[in-house]
């Protein structure tokens, strides 16, 4: 699988509507069994591109391969190796889950059991109800289910989670990492960067239309923007922070200088702040260096996960 | 959660993965689009009053508020004729198979644009084919049943009397299958017309009621002026509605047409002209989603 030609391929891929650039020019692997998390803020391109790469629009300019077809000319046979999950959905939903998913069962050539895909989504007790009796979060869920009924091999999934809570997040996580472990190969766009983070083998991050930076997930952004902050207050209560590789070294450095510093925070960003050091850095115009020279900024809405307390 | 079964596909090449079937596997799904929308159908409550139920209403509510002024098409002398139940019930025939067709097909299209079921039926293998068949036939299933329905309200709760020769029934039997499917297919053509799905009723109401109006579901064609008469047989309904005319009404009421006659052949060559425009119209219009809207 190692060696075998990416299962998505995009050169230079550009969509224009009348006069608007929606995509200048991308360009990106996905590789088997590979999940890639496709980031950007609202408007940046993101399910564009993925609704090429779906069959559903068509491109200006640019080469696109998806599962060794041009998804403009494939046909029926491609799609029944695809998994859509749409970003929106507003049917009106007049038939049960369990009617709805052995209805899509029914128009797949090998598709999962019906029963199992409904325990896997969590959906087992709401398998007879009506969908447009289901909650929001529950109907997501079908959603989900009808993307893997039909057992594909490549899987797109447009802001799965929206409408979760925090427990089926949780229950969606395992179950994408079940269809990863089946080899699936999965391009997830979310807005939940610790969703990207905990799911994601490698990412892009799209701005404007164009791809600004693209690598693992550890790796994404530049080894400048994950050195680690040491923050604290001065003798004066004057907000002090330092980048460095070596945040003991700093902070044993702090204590034999004045003791116990007030404030003391070591941070080590998490994608969220590595992205959003990306997105900022480029709206800025490419004049800083991406994220990592203002701190406040950069770290300013960073969730508590990303912090590490340091016992002195 | 349990597990989700091993993936056999797993990722590797096409080669070996089960066929869709080819012509068989598209019939068949169409088969099962078809109980799939019947379901639907049913369990809408909006179709199930404003286009099944519909033609229920109305013939009630002439046979309540006309039956007392008389029969229509009496002598002087107060023989003949036949109960206004009688003469609408050919009327409200017509009536539901457009209701079917044109008006149940064109919302729910326009309504399935609209919500992203089309769109999501067009990422998965289903053929346009049995999306179409599923249409079709729910509409055959659905007006059939009403038809049913109709017919035998009309007999046995306004004591209405049906025709008793087999080539009266054979003549229902292709009016009804060729006034359906002609039905289906404008409606399908129809459903591009409106820009939301919201819109769908506003646009596609008044459309149906001005030619049920003009065509002689509601009012006496015989009564309608001349140029009236002439425009509404630019359209099919007002030859659904002849052909089901000839089929229940005594021989005597074909004096009243147009032409003195029931014109069954002009019945057949204007449905089967409307069915071709609408099944051009309606493979030229037809889309999964509106590409680049």
């Amino acid at each position: 699988m190692e060696t075998s030609s990416p299962v998505v391929r995009v050169r230079d891929l550009h969509k224009s509507y009348g006069g608007l650039e929606a995509l200048r020019g991308i360009s990106f692997d996905i590789r088997a069994g590979e999940t890639f998390a496709l980031l950007g803020p609202n408007g940046a391109g993101k399910s564009t591109a993925i609704e090429i790469l779906e069959g559903y629009r068509d491109r200006t300019s640019g080469d696109v391969s998806v599962l060794g077809a041009d998804p403009q000319r494939a046909g029926r046979a491609w799609k029944a190796r695809l998994g859509i999950v749409l970003q929106s959905t507003g049917e009106s939903g007049n038939v049960t889950v369990a009617e709805q998913l052995s209805h899509f069962a029914g128009l797949y050539p090998n598709p999962r059991r019906v029963s199992e895909v409904i325990d896997a989504v969590g959906l087992a007790s709401k398998a007879k109800t009506r969908i447009s009796k289901l909650s929001g979060g529950q109907r997501r869920r079908v959603d989900v289910a009808l993307g893997i009924i039909g057992r594909p091999e490549l899987l797109f999934l447009d802001e799965p989670t929206t409408g979760f809570d925090p427990e089926a997040r949780h229950q969606f996580w395992d179950l994408v990492r079940r269809l990863k472990a089946e080899g699936t190969t999965i391009l997830l766009t979310t807005h939940y960067l610790d969703e990207a983070a905990q799911l994601g083998d490698r990412a892009g991050v799209i701005n404007d239309g164009r791809l600004i930076d693209i690598g693992t997930i550890d790796e994404i952004g530049g080894s400048q923007a994950r050195v680690p902050l040491v923050r604290w207050r001065d003798a004066d209560g004057a907000p002090r922070e330092v980048r460095t590789q070596e945040p003991g070294r700093v902070v044993a450095g702090l204590i034999a200088a004045g003791g116990e510093p007030a404030g003391l925070e070591v941070i080590r960003p998490s994608l969220e702040d590595v992205y959003l050091g990306l997105v900022r850095g480029e709206r800025r115009g490419h004049n800083n260096e991406t994220g990592a020279d203002n701190g406040d900024e950069t770290t300013g809405t960073a969730g508590g996960d990303s912090e590490e307390e340091v016992l002195a | 959660m349990s597990a989700v079964g091993t993936n056999t596909a797993n990722g590797a090449p096409a080669a070996g993965a089960p066929s869709l079937g080819g012509l068989g596997g598209i019939l068949r799904l169409g088969a099962s689009r078809v109980l799939y929308e019947t379901r639907v159908y049913f369990r809408t409550p909006d179709t199930v009053f404003f286009t099944f139920l519909f033609p229920f209403v109305m013939l009630g509510i002439f046979t309540a508020a006309f039956g007392a002024a008389g029969n229509i098409g009496e002598n002087a002398d107060g023989t003949g004729g036949i109960s206004v139940g009688a003469y609408y019930l050919p009327a409200m025939l017509a009536a539901g198979i457009l209701l079917s067709g044109v008006q149940n097909l064109a919302i729910d299209i326009a309504g399935e644009k609209g919500d992203g079921t089309l769109k999501r039926l067009g990422g998965t293998p289903l053929s346009p084919l049995s999306y179409f068949m599923g249409k079709l036939g729910g509409v055959l299933v659905t007006a059939l049943i009403q038809a049913a329905l109709l017919i035998l309200v009309a007999r046995f709760l306004l004591g209405i009397d049906l025709p008793t020769e087999a080539g009266r029934w054979f003549t229902f039997a292709w009016v009804f299958l060729l006034g359906v499917i002609t039905c289906a297919f404008l409606g399908i053509a129809l459903s591009a017309l409106p820009r939301s799905g919201k819109s769908a009723a506003a646009v596609v109401i008044p459309i149906v009621l001005i030619l049920q109006f003009i065509s002689g579901v509601y009012l006496q064609f015989y009564v309608l002026p001349e140029w009236m008469q002439n425009l509404a047989g630019v359209f099919p309904l007002k030859w659904v509605a002849q052909g089901m005319r000839g089929v229940f009404l005594p021989e005597g009421f074909a004096s009243l047409e147009q032409t003195g006659e029931w014109d069954f052949p002009m019945v057949a060559l204007n449905l089967a002209v409307w069915l071709v425009i609408g099944l051009v119209l309606s493979r030229v219009t037809f889309r999964w989603i509106r590409k680049d809207a």
